[in-house]
């Protein structure tokens, strides 16, 4: 079965709709998927409802899709870098469920694994825990929280195999994991696809399972916050 | 003298032992690094690592190696990454064994809040919900009072919680305050502040 595609757009072909439900990588700017946000502006697919920790920055990563209007409702922990968000969020253009980053993270795991809902301590005593179950295991409560089932997941690796197979690099692994296991459907741009069998299978860091699409492309990878220290302090 | 914002970091590292894995939060947190000494101190960060290395030399800053607050970072030779979900299933599963936190106010019964004023713009709670409901301890370092001068440690919380009944320890630039089931107890003064100057500008009880 072919999973490498030639361009962002070949292998979205036929997975993007309107009213859809896509489950984003990334940290910050660190391992966000560029080339398939970049798609899907170009696809124009709207009201999108997107889990990612973060929306990226004013025109940068999904604050594109800020732009073009794209987004309906944003599944989020942290969305503080971003003007044309705050905008959109306080006119009531954009939907945004704030979720713990754990809570994020363990919910994208879990419905990659099947599980539709878990307990957790996390919020308990918090707006977080508004509305939702609670249930005491031995002497402490925990909060009900659902599994995320999405219909598209786009993540960014470092190198793949032609099966699919991805290895990250150092923080950029990030929500991707997590988010390429909850989507019906995978999509993975990376910065090397290499020959099958040069990976060490001890050293995939996601299996090709989660994987169905495919595409190496040039990433700008910004930094947000380029911190540094002199040499002469050290 | 009160404590300036690099003696509360020294104070607060007197409180991390030797072979402790520890989260560090934004702010006066991120300076308590400076002063663990020889303790074997582990430091993640909660976008997935353990380990965490100094900022880099200029011109060696990689954009695929930050920290939680987004800074270009470095790693040691103990570092490890991780996903996401494997980084709060550590936290939340207790392997952490202290997180140090600034905070907007703190009660007498050890509830924190610091991700969201009414009114104001709301960023994000990020992974603070996560961690003060998961790691071993959690100790606070913050000012004693608002630049209006009015305690932050409260009798309760005015703003939303990161979470109900979490904070152990509370360090400020007045001293040392201890939350147990009993309540909010005075461990130390900062140097020329007596418990009575700490008493006067706490609006919780103080045991």
């Amino acid at each position: 079965m072919k999973k490498v595609y030639s361009s962002a757009a070949e292998a979205l072909d036929g997975l993007l709709r309107d009213d859809m439900f896509i489950a984003a990588g990334g940290f910050g700017l660190c391992g966000i998927p560029e080339l398939l946000i970049d798609a899907i502006v170009e696809a124009g697919v709207k009201n999108l409802t997107i889990a990612s920790n973060n929306c990226g920055v004013d025109g940068f990563g999904l604050g594109k899709l800020l732009d073009t209007k794209q987004i309906k409702k944003m599944l989020s922990s942290y969305v503080g870098e971003n003007a044309e968000f705050m905008r959109q969020y306080l006119s009531g253009e954009l939907e945004l469920e704030f979720n713990p980053q754990g809570t994020l993270a363990e919910r994208m795991r879990a419905g990659g694994c099947g599980i539709p809902g878990f307990y957790t301590k996390t919020g308990v005593g918090t707006v977080i825990a508004d509305g939702k179950e609670v249930r005491t295991f031995d002497g402490e409560d925990y909060i009900l929280e659902r599994g995320i089932f999405a219909d598209l997941s786009i993540v960014k690796a470092w190198k793949a195999d032609d099966t699919g197979n991805l290895v990250f690099r150092k923080t950029a692994r990030n929500f991707n994991p997590p988010a390429a296991m909850c989507g019906k459907v995978c999509v993975a741009e990376v910065e090397e696809i290499v020959p099958r069998g040069s990976l060490d299978p001890d050293h995939i860091h996601l299996p090709g399972i989660y994987v169905h699409r495919i595409i190496q492309g040039e990433h700008e990878k910004r930094i947000e916050q380029r911190t540094v220290r002199s040499r002469e302090d050290a | 003298m009160p404590w300036d914002r690099n003696q509360m970091a020294e104070r607060a590292a007197q409180e991390l032992e030797d072979g402790m894995y520890v989260n560090l939060g934004i702010g006066i947190p991120t300076l308590v690094a400076n002063y663990v000494g020889d303790k074997d101190i582990t430091l993640q960060s909660e976008n997935g690592m353990l380990g965490m290395g100094p900022f880099p030399f200029e011109g060696d800053e990689d954009p695929d190696l930050i920290n939680a607050g987004k800074q270009t970072i470095t790693e040691l030779s103990r570092t490890s990454y991780f996903d996401s979900a494997t980084s709060f299933g550590m936290i939340r599963g207790g392997k952490i064994a202290a997180a140090v936190l600034g905070a907007m106010e703190v009660s007498e019964k050890g509830d924190l809040a610091n991700w969201m004023i009414p009114g104001k713009l709301v960023k994000g709670m990020g992974g603070a919900m996560d961690l003060v409901a998961g790691v071993g301890r959690v100790i606070v370092v913050m000012d004693h009072t608002n630049k209006h001068g009015e305690s932050k440690i409260l009798k309760e919380c005015t703003l939303p919680l990161t979470g109900k009944g979490v904070v152990d320890l509370i360090i400020t630039n007045l001293g040392v305050l201890e939350v147990d089931h009993k309540g909010l107890h005075i461990v130390e003064c900062a140097p020329g502040v007596t418990k009575d100057d700490i008493r006067a500008a706490t609006e919780a009880n103080i045991v």
